[in-house]
C-alpha cells in the first residue's frame, strides 16, 4: 500500500512509464528515416515516429507538471540517466530487419491502443484529453502494422521465416506489458490508470486474430528476467540515449 | 483602461482567421478548425488552439504565425493556450476548406470519424480530385505529411494526395 502523502509520486510515475515508452520508440522508429525498403514506407515510418515523439512531449509535460519540481520536458527526455528511464524492454531494442519493426509495431500498437482507448475515461482529466487525442493515431497505426505483419507472414517463405523468427525473438517481452506493480494498483485503484488484467484479456484475442491471419504461431510465454520500468534495461539503451541526448548534454541549455 | 488595451475581438479573430496552414497553405486555421476561440480575460487577449496531430510540426510555426499577425497589428497583451480536449478531428474541417482542398488537388476526408475502429480495416471509397473517378486505389497510408495518405486515380492516372479521416 502507498502511503497517501505519495500520490502524486506514483500519479508522476505512471504518466512518466507512458512519455518514456512513446519518446524511446519514437526515437527507434526515427532510424528508419532513409533507410525504410521503399520510400512509402519510409515516410510511414518517419511519420509514425513523429506521433510517438509528439505524445511523448504531452506525456512529459504532463509528467513534469505532477512532479512539481520545475522540471520541462525537455529535461526529463534528455538530461535523466539509464537508469532513471522506465520503458518497456521492448521499446529500446534495436530495430533490426524490417519484419523485426513491424512485429514490435503490432505488438505495441495494439497494446497502445487499448490502453489508450480505456484512458479516455481516467480521472486524470489531462491523461484523458492526451488518450483521447492519442488512441486516434493508434488506431491508424494498427491498421498500417498489422495489415504489413499479415502480408509478411502470408507472404514468401523469406518474409514469412523472418517474421516468425522476430515473433519468437520478442515474445518473452510481452510479459512487461502485464505485470502490475504498485503503481499500475494505484493508479487503477484511484481511476487514472488502466485495468491491466482486462488489457490482457483483450490484447490476447486481438493478436491471436492478427497472427492467425497472418499463419504465424504464437510462442510460449516466458518470463522475463530484468525490468525497464524499474530502470534495468538492455545493453541496447545506453546507446540509444548516448545519441538522442548528445546535443543537449554537449551544449547544455542550448536553444534555437 | 487604456486605448490600447481595447481590443475589439471581432477584429482580432477576422485578422487571425487569415492565418494560413504552414503545410497546406490553401488552408487558413479557421478552416482546419484549430483555431478554437478568441476572448479576453481580464484585459488579457486569450487564444485557444488545438493540435492537428500529436506530433504535428505545423504546431510551432502557426504559433508564430499568429504571434507575428498580432505584433503587426500592435496586439501586446494577448497568450496563446493550447487545448487538448475534445481531441481535433477531420469532421471540424469547414465546408470551404474541403472545397480549398478540392481545389488544389487534395481529396478532402471522405466520411466521418465516428464510425471508425481500428480492427475492421474499412476501406473507404475515395474519388479523385481531377476526374471524380471513384475507381482510385490506395498506394500508402502515410503521406508528404501527417496528416496526409497517397492516393492513385486508375482511371486517369494521377496519384493525388488523400486527407485522412482522423
Amino acid at each position: 500500500m502507498l502511503a497517501e502523502s505519495s500520490i502524486e509520486a506514483w500519479q508522476f510515475k505512471y504518466v512518466l512509464r507512458l512519455g518514456d515508452n512513446a519518446l524511446i520508440l519514437g526515437q527507434r522508429l526515427s532510424e528508419w528515416c532513409g533507410h525504410s525498403p521503399f520510400v512509402e514506407e519510409d515516410v510511414a515510418m518517419a511519420n509514425t515516429a513523429l506521433d510517438h515523439i509528439g505524445r511523448a512531449r504531452m506525456l512529459l509535460t504532463h509528467a513534469a507538471d505532477l512532479e512539481g519540481d520545475g522540471r520541462s520536458e525537455d529535461d526529463l527526455a534528455y538530461l535523466r540517466n539509464e537508469r532513471q528511464f522506465t520503458n518497456f524492454l521492448l521499446c529500446e531494442l534495436p530495430i533490426d530487419d524490417f519484419a523485426f519493426t513491424i512485429v514490435r509495431q503490432v505488438l505495441l500498437d495494439a497494446y497502445h491502443y487499448l490502453l489508450y482507448d480505456a484512458l479516455q475515461q481516467s480521472n486524470d482529466a489531462t491523461l484523458a484529453a492526451i488518450a483521447a487525442k492519442v488512441v486516434k493515431e493508434s488506431t491508424y497505426h494498427l491498421r498500417h502494422s498489422s495489415e504489413w505483419l499479415i502480408r509478411l507472414g502470408d507472404g514468401t517463405k523469406e518474409s514469412q521465416q523472418r517474421a516468425q523468427i522476430a515473433l519468437n525473438k520478442q515474445w518473452r517481452f510481452i510479459s512487461e506489458f502485464f505485470h502490475a506493480d504498485e503503481v499500475d494498483h494505484a493508479a487503477f485503484s484511484n481511476g487514472i490508470g488502466a485495468d491491466v488484467a482486462k488489457l490482457e484479456r483483450q490484447w490476447r484475442i486481438e493478436i491471436e486474430l492478427i497472427l492467425n491471419k497472418a499463419t504465424l504461431k504464437q510462442p510460449e510465454d516466458a518470463p522475463l528476467a530484468a525490468s525497464g520500468r524499474a530502470g534495468l534495461h538492455t545493453e541496447h539503451m545506453g546507446f540509444l540515449l548516448a545519441e538522442m541526448q548528445s546535443v543537449p548534454r554537449a551544449y547544455p541549455g542550448l536553444e534555437w | 483602461m487604456s486605448v490600447k488595451t481595447q481590443i475589439s475581438i471581432p477584429l482580432v479573430k477576422s485578422l487571425l482567421e487569415a492565418v494560413c496552414d504552414p503545410e497546406i497553405p490553401c488552408l487558413t486555421i479557421e478552416d482546419l478548425g484549430v483555431l478554437r476561440e478568441v476572448w479576453l480575460r481580464d484585459e488579457t487577449l486569450v487564444i485557444v488552439i488545438t493540435p492537428t496531430y500529436s506530433g504535428c510540426p505545423a504546431m510551432n510555426t502557426i504559433e508564430e504565425d499568429i504571434r507575428a499577425v498580432l505584433h503587426a497589428n500592435a496586439v501586446e497583451n494577448y497568450t496563446i493556450e493550447t487545448q487538448l480536449a475534445p481531441a481535433w478531428t477531420t469532421d471540424w474541417l469547414s465546408d470551404q476548406g474541403r472545397q480549398k482542398l478540392l481545389d488544389s488537388g487534395i481529396a478532402p476526408p471522405a466520411q466521418s470519424t465516428s464510425d471508425k475502429r481500428a480492427f475492421n480495416s474499412g476501406r473507404v471509397n475515395v474519388a479523385c480530385p481531377q476526374c471524380k473517378s471513384s475507381n482510385t486505389e490506395r498506394v500508402s497510408e502515410f503521406g508528404s505529411t501527417a496528416c496526409k495518405a497517397l492516393y492513385r486515380c486508375l482511371d486517369c492516372l494521377e496519384p493525388f494526395d488523400y486527407f485522412k479521416c482522423l
